[in-house]
């Protein structure tokens, strides 16, 4: 009777094609799959190349952002300062280059700004021994409270236009924007540490049980702060995309964005109690949130529609799995009396 | 075994001074001296923050609804939850009320504070329940319900604003008024809040929030109704923050949709601030209260001392870190000491 959810490992025993198709990552990716034929075929314009192109310039901050994010929630952490921290490296990188610094140095600044916070929240949680939660709604009101303090309601609007163009590029008439190229070699770097690498092995280690990964030597402090140094300074890109986006810099930039990123990972299949999930779920899991916001504005739903539909994601998604996860239980102990032995 | 017996001597022997040294120890004393020091150094800059008739009053009156939302998250806080959806709950019950007033102009006061206190704790059920019915933290839910809550507001208002003549004309009335030089919301806070501080400290039920908060498996062993009382604190942030909302629309009397925004950051600040343990099972509303008059009062002298309102959050955001670092720390220094007097003969 324990109050959090028992944790699974793949079964073995299964075929491999079941392993694989039978997943909760290959459920939202048949979901995300049907999503786009229904609003292809309901939706006028949907299908248009201009849809794609705009989902993918929209959605880019909260994919590059949900990569390290899914890492710290396998370990069992979590991060909520990802949006004030994207708001802040927005403000940093046009105070920077307004001041005169070189916007290539500038970028660099705020790229260490990012790693200096994400180290920040790491060291807290790690060598003082504070819950990530905690420490994270701490620096979510700092980094914000110093973005919107250092601009205060003004913004910086002048941007080399090679860089801001550069987030205007398509690839050929796919309508896939430039961009995402930047974000496959991202994917690929990600599939390759958490898959393939003793230190992606650990990350799953510790959010499965944290103490006997200890004792199989990995190192937990280490491993857990690189992970936030990893999502702060990938939320300070995220932060430099959207002022490249906008070609503004202001000091509210990113927020409510945590909720999206956090949204997009858990429906995507990581589960919040650490040790699950995939990086094919997560993509799959922002670009459903992606393809639901822009079929709905298409229909001509406003943006506050689209935040109440990612937060039910959000409670619905941790609620299935919760279901699922019961009613599974239900089935391997037939007969829940018979726990004695 | 001579643990026991050691505790048992030292509270014998307490003696005044012991006392007033523990007295001084107390998180409550060090904010009431920040507190202090926050006003003697706004006032040398700005007299009038104090002395005068509106700088008296906005001192009093300031920190009411961040107390009041301060004593309900801390319910969730202690039982190792928390909620983020406060500031939601407020915005939409504050609207609510002003749109129950558009429908029925000769509401009684009474009853829109009891309908609002209901409402919210309506909201606070629905957070509660589904906590208990996906087994998962607090925050994941009330990430959710927070903007659910928020964009249900924004839908239901648009961009109309419910303005003071819209309301009766007793409820705004009771909104300014003041018995004996003190605000009126600033005594129903502090009745809420004695209510509350008695209730935990003394009823069966409130002390069941402290041990689910300190050991979760420990209390659900020993038999305690773990979920209820789960479901009972967000209940209770809920209402408190449905009872918030009822206190802005009767201070301020505009209410936009965006009423609320950002004090769930401030009400958990508040919280943590005073020494409720972000870890569970530990603090006080009373010191829950006194981070709410803390920061209520950072807020209003910022401007004053020339700092732009701006770098508000930052100041909240520090603040936050450094109380969960001593909190942390004392924690730490706690467990050594308990350790070496169980090792001594």
């Amino acid at each position: 009777m324990s109050a959090v959810a028992v944790q699974t490992y793949p079964d073995y025993g299964q075929p491999l094609w079941k392993r694989i198709f039978l997943t909760r990552e290959m459920a939202i990716i048949a979901l995300l799959a049907l999503t786009l034929l229904v609003a292809s075929i309901a939706v006028p314009h949907f299908a248009d190349r201009l849809t794609a192109y705009n989902l993918f310039r929209d959605m880019f901050a909260t994919l590059i952002i949900a990569l390290p994010m899914a890492l710290v929630m396998i370990t069992g952490d979590i991060d909520i300062s990802v949006g004030s921290m994207v708001g802040l490296s927005c403000s940093m990188l046009g105070l920077l280059y307004a001041s005169g610094v070189p916007f290539e140095l500038a970028m660099v600044i705020v790229l260490l700004i990012g790693a200096a916070g994400g180290l920040l929240n790491g060291l807290l949680v790690t060598r003082i021994g504070l819950p990530a939660l905690a420490v994270t709604i701490g620096t979510m009101a700092l980094f914000r409270g110093i973005a919107v303090g250092l601009l205060g309601t003004s913004t910086i609007t002048k941007f080399p236009q090679a860089w801001t163009d550069l987030t205007k590029y398509e690839i050929g008439q796919t309508g896939i924007p430039f961009i995402m190229v930047f974000f496959v070699l991202l994917l690929g770097a990600f599939v390759y540490l958490l898959h393939f690498t003793r230190f992606g092995r650990s990350v799953y280690a510790i959010g499965l049980n944290s103490e006997a990964a200890a004792f199989s030597g990995v190192n937990r402090e280490r491993t857990r702060t690189i992970l936030f140094v990893l999502a702060g300074t990938l939320s300070a890109m995220g932060g430099i995309y959207w002022t490249l986006l906008r070609g503004t810099a202001r000091g509210d930039v990113g927020d409510g964005l945590e909720l999206q990123v956090i949204a997009a990972v858990v429906l995507g299949g990581v589960s919040v109690f650490g040790g699950l999930g995939a990086l094919h779920g997560v993509v799959a899991g922002v670009l459903l949130i992606g393809a639901l916001s822009s079929a709905l504005r298409l229909v001509g739903v406003t943006a506050e529609v689209i935040k109440i539909i990612t937060g039910v994601l959000l409670i619905g998604s941790v609620v299935a799995g919760s279901l699922i996860a019961w009613i599974q239980d239900r089935r391997t102990k037939p007969a829940p009396a018979a726990t004695g032995g | 075994m001579t643990g026991i017996q050691a505790t048992q001597d030292r509270v014998a022997t307490v003696s005044i001074g012991s006392r007033l040294l523990g007295l001084l120890r107390r998180r409550e004393t060090s904010i009431l001296a920040a507190f202090l020091i926050m006003v003697i150094a706004t006032a040398a800059v700005s007299p009038i923050f104090v002395f005068s008739p509106d700088g008296w009053r906005n001192l009093l009156l300031n920190p009411a609804i961040y107390m009041v939302l301060a004593i309900g998250v801390a319910f969730v806080i202690i039982t190792r939850s928390v909620d983020l959806s406060v500031g939601s709950t407020m915005g939409l019950t504050a609207f609510g009320v002003g749109s129950l007033y558009i429908a029925w102009p000769g509401m009684p006061a009474v009853v829109a504070f009891l309908v609002g206190t209901a409402f919210g704790g309506l909201l606070g059920l629905l957070n509660g329940g589904l906590v208990a019915v996906a087994k998962v933290p607090g925050m994941v839910i009330t990430l959710g319900t927070m903007y659910v809550f928020r964009g249900a507001n924004i839908l239901w208002a648009g961009s109309t604003r419910i303005n003071a003549s819209q309301m009766g004309p007793d409820f705004l009335a009771f909104g300014n008024a003041q018995i004996l030089g003190i605000p009126a919301l600033t005594i129903l806070a502090v009745v809420v809040l004695v209510i509350a501080a008695w209730y935990l400290h003394n009823i069966r039920s409130g002390r069941e929030l402290y041990a689910i908060g300190s050991a979760p498996e420990a209390a659900e062993l020993y038999g305690l109704p773990v979920r209820q009382r789960m479901l009972m604190s967000f209940v209770m942030s809920g209402a408190m923050a449905g009872l918030a909302g009822v206190m802005f629309a009767a201070r301020y009397g505009t209410i936009a949709s965006n009423a609320g925004t950002g004090y769930e950051l401030q009400a958990i600040g508040a919280a943590v601030i005073g020494g409720v343990a972000i870890t569970g099972g530990s603090g006080t509303v009373i010191g829950a209260a006194f981070g709410a008059i803390l920061l209520a009062t950072i807020n209003s002298a910022l401007p004053v001392l020339g700092i732009q309102s701006f770098w508000q959050r930052a100041v909240v955001g520090a603040l936050i870190l450094g109380a969960i670092i001593l909190d942390r720390v004392l924690a730490v220094r706690q467990k050594r000491k308990l350790i070496a007097e169980r090792m001594e003969p």
